[in-house]
């Protein structure tokens, strides 16, 4: 027994001296969940396209600055006669790693099947009524009527080959929810900075370098091998990173950011993330469902003005967050169009101002509601509403907490269930018509979905509209901030804080936190 | 013995009936995977549309007569997470969690019952009272808490054996993936192993001590001493004899705990194997895979009951004599 044992414990030390030393090269990273698919149109999912960043190419991209900058699109830009057609102009020379080069016509495949029913691309893309090749290296997208964000859109839209997809037969995205398994779902050939060496699904995802990259000389590539593994466990997580199995972690927990900063050789890196935190009350109907109060509170502007008094961010980001947080006093963070400093300040803490303005609204006994959060989808959500429920009761208002999954919570917010619920919001856009069209918008036909709040305003769904029209960025950064300030000005939601983003690495790896949670690791550079 | 096992099959049969109903049923109230599925851009439409597409609309005895009817002819349905047979999904599951439980398994029956006897037998000796308050540990500390403890202490600040996952495998009889003939799969192997098995072994082991300290007092034994056997052939021949059969129902039946519970041990060190399949699809409300894992663990828990049973009547004579009889 002994002598085996001392047998393992030199095969373990020798696995992990050979990870360090002779492959110095080998980025393991991990994260919590994987990738559900390589089909890199099925699925409109993060941790997703985190994986396909790394083996396909899009025409544009976020860089991590979060810059839209040209990937496989060297200039793009709307057709002087005609508003509406948007030209793509495409970089030349550029291979699959299979071989095959790179044309208008994969441009154009790429773009036709993510608009397929079967994709779940295909709601960024519903602006688009043809895509066409106007030559070997140009594209062009014609919208119903000008479209003046249509690259935005672009940047997680990965780009295959299409006589790849018709040999293999794969010519239509994965059919996700009749569990079709196609050849793209475990293979892929991008035109990518890695190419894949083997995927084992919820285990393990190897790729190396694409020597051949058109970005070889732009980028610094230094990683030549990467394994990325996901690790469900946060304590797990951060126990592979201490112990030298996993370089670099992108979610590290809150409650271990400070012990991973004293670690030996361990650095965090943070950033805003493009997600902000908030709750949103039921302000449409006549009463509540879960009170016994008569009537709704909600329905008037003073009792919301008075529960976003009565809440302390600043506590929340302190002891909920331990300071990884950033208060918000808008619904969107900080990097997206229309956003300003103004707009993010929050209206003072002050619970006095509360009971008052709850008095004067005709609840000086305050009332009782039910707060509806999840407890497994963003950052301590329920100890966040937790806080919320302690404050709220400080002036009176008595909340009855109800914490569930996801899975139960997003499905009862979607039936319209709730009175008062948490919600968590991302921009991929980074444009605030992308909020208003999902959260604010009067909630009917495709507008306003996740608009569960019953908030319904004439003019701002008029400026929303107009928002899509309007090509002139002045007019229409003018028709945001006009929204804006009539939607701040009713309190339709509560702002908590914006998510912030939290990668451990050794320390050796330099990479900034991008945004959007997606590690570009062409960029990774060694500092050793 | 004929009768004896018909009987046996037709209760294991119902009890497989009622789990499934159960199971099913239960599972259709905990969330939508509707959600999950789409984006945050996808429209009620969308979501309708896939909900129908996935039978999810039709009423719940209908869904449940279409899952056994597939379950009886081996079909689970499509995970709705990872798009595949729920059927493929577990037999790329299963080795990895067999290999974690039989490993686990065997250093708890080996160590337990060596242990047993060694206190049982060494009642006074301080190395015996060491063990024994040792496994009161082992009794109440929860398996995250131990698995986080031995990840902490042997692979972060000892760097002895790995924190996570599975290492390296090779393919058995082309279908099989197995870790145990690796080095890096070995040394994956050791801290789950132990996590999962330190419970069992404690238990066995006060056990198989008990039990040897009851049998140790019986009269037989005295007699055996009387007619002048040495000591080896009263403990091992006459006495670990007769304290095997409750042993041998308490390792049956927790084998079946082991691979049930192995759900935790799994989800500590990042096992790739159906405890963590199933945490993965709760978490993803991935009914098929939830329902068909609830069944696979009930049929074993099921045929180990059996099992047991039938060894009883290897090892106790008495028992077929009253059924004979």
């Amino acid at each position: 027994m002994a002598k085996s044992l001392s047998g393992l414990v030199v095969t373990g030390l020798a696995a992990c001296a050979f990870a360090t030393a002779a492959e110095a090269r080998t980025l393991h990273w991990a994260s919590a969940a994987d990738s559900l698919t390589l089909d890199p149109h099925s699925q409109n999912e993060r941790p997703t396209h985190r994986i396909s960043h790394q083996l396909y190419d899009t025409l544009v991209y976020r860089d991590l600055e979060l810059a839209l900058q040209p990937r496989l699109a060297t200039d793009w830009y709307p057709r002087e006669d005609d508003p509406s057609v948007w030209v793509f102009e495409l970089r030349e020379g550029v291979t699959f790693h299979e071989g095959q080069a790179l044309t208008a016509e994969d441009v154009v495949f790429s773009l036709e099947r993510a608009m397929h029913e079967n994709s779940d691309m295909r709601g960024l893309l519903t602006s688009i009524s043809e895509v066409r090749a106007a030559g070997d290296y140009t594209v062009e997208i014609v919208t119903d009527g000008p479209n003046p964000l249509l690259p935005n859109n672009l940047s997680n839209l990965f780009i295959m080959d299409s006589g790849w997809a018709a040999e293999h037969d794969v010519e239509t995205p994965q059919d996700f929810a009749s569990g079709e398994e196609s050849y793209a779902v475990r293979n892929a050939n991008g035109t990518g900075p890695f190419e894949l060496v083997s995927r084992e699904q919820d285990t393990r995802t190897e790729m190396v370098r694409n020597d051949d990259y058109w970005g070889r000389d732009q980028y610094p590539m230094e990683v030549s091998r990467q394994v990325f593994q996901p690790i469900e466990s946060s304590a797990t997580r951060v126990a592979a990173l201490l112990s030298g199995e996993i370089d670099m972690i992108l979610d590290a927990p809150v409650q271990d950011i400070a012990r991973l900063r004293e670690a030996e050789g361990i650095k965090v890196e943070q950033a805003p993330q493009n997600r902000t935190i908030f709750l949103g009350m039921h302000q449409g109907r006549e009463t509540l469902r879960n009170s016994e109060t008569d009537g709704n509170p909600f329905a008037d502007e003073r009792v919301r003005r008075a529960l976003y008094h009565a809440i302390n961010a600043e506590a929340i980001r302190r002891s909920v967050m331990r300071g990884n947080s950033q208060p918000a006093g808008i619904i969107m963070p900080p990097f997206v169009n229309g956003y300003t400093e103004a707009l993010d300040e929050r209206l003072p803490y002050d619970p006095e101002a509360a009971r008052e303005l709850l008095a004067d609204a005709g609840y000086p006994e305050g009332f009782d509601v039910t707060l509806h959060c999840p407890n497994d989808r963003y950052i301590n959500d329920e100890e966040i509403c937790e806080a919320v429920t302690g404050l709220l009761g400080r002036v009176g208002i008595d909340v009855n907490l109800v914490a569930q999954p996801k899975s139960v919570h997003f499905a009862e917010l979607q039936r319209g269930e709730y009175d008062f619920y948490m919600l968590g919001w991302g921009v991929p856009t980074l444009d605030s018509e992308y909020v208003f069209n999902y959260l604010l918008h009067t909630s009917e036909g495709n507008r306003g979905s996740w608009n569960f709040t019953g908030y319904s305003n004439e003019r701002v769904d008029e400026l929303i509209q107009a928002m899509g029209r309007e090509v002139n960025t002045e007019a229409r950064n003018g028709l945001i901030a006009e929204a804006w300030e009539i939607v701040q000005d009713d309190v339709v939601y509560l702002p908590l804080h914006h998510q912030v983003l939290s990668w451990a690495m050794r320390e050796e790896i330099q990479h900034p936190v991008q945004s959007e949670n997606n590690p570009y690791m062409h960029h990774v550079e060694f500092s050793d | 013995m004929t009768a004896f096992i018909i009987r046996r099959l037709l209760q294991a049969l119902l009890v497989m009936a009622v789990v499934a109903l159960v199971a099913f049923s239960l599972f259709r109230y905990v969330g939508d995977p509707v959600h999950n599925m789409l984006g945050q851009e996808a429209t009620q439409q969308d979501r309708a549309e896939l909900r129908a597409a996935l039978g999810l609309d039709d009423p719940v005895p209908v869904q449940f007569l279409r899952f056994v009817g597939n379950a009886l002819q081996g079909d689970f349905g499509i995970s709705y997470r990872a798009a595949q047979p729920v059927s493929t999904l577990i037999a790329e599951r299963l080795p990895a969690t067999l290999e974690l439980a039989l490993t686990s398994a065997l250093f708890a029956v080996v160590l337990g019952i060596g242990l047993g006897i060694y206190t049982a037998l060494r009642r006074g000796g301080w190395l015996s009272r060491a063990v024994m308050t040792f496994s009161l540990i082992g009794i109440s500390l929860p398996t995250f808490l131990i698995g986080i403890v031995l990840i902490y202490v042997f692979s972060v600040e000892l760097g002895w054996f790995r924190a996570f996952g599975r290492g390296e495998t090779v393919l058995l009889w082309g279908w099989w993936e197995s870790a145990l003939l690796t080095p890096s799969g070995l040394a994956s192997l050791v801290l789950p192993a132990i996590t999962l098995g330190l419970f069992q072994l404690t238990l066995i082991m006060r056990l198989v001590r008990a039990e040897m300290l009851e049998v140790l007092r019986t009269d037989y034994i005295k007699f055996a001493r009387a007619r002048g056997l040495p000591d080896r052939v009263v403990h091992f021949g006459h006495a670990l004899r007769n304290t095997l059969v409750p042993v041998i129902t308490i390792i049956g039946l927790q084998t079946g705990t082991i691979i049930a519970f192995a759900i935790i041990t799994e989800t500590v060190f990042q096992w790739p194997g159906v405890g963590r399949l199933f945490i993965t699809a709760i978490r993803f409300v991935d009914i098929p895979v939830m329902s068909a894992y609830l069944v696979l663990i009930a049929f074993l828990f099921v045929a180990i009951n059996l099992i047991v049973d039938l060894l009883y009547y290897a090892v106790d004579p008495r028992l077929r004599v009253s059924d004979g009889g």
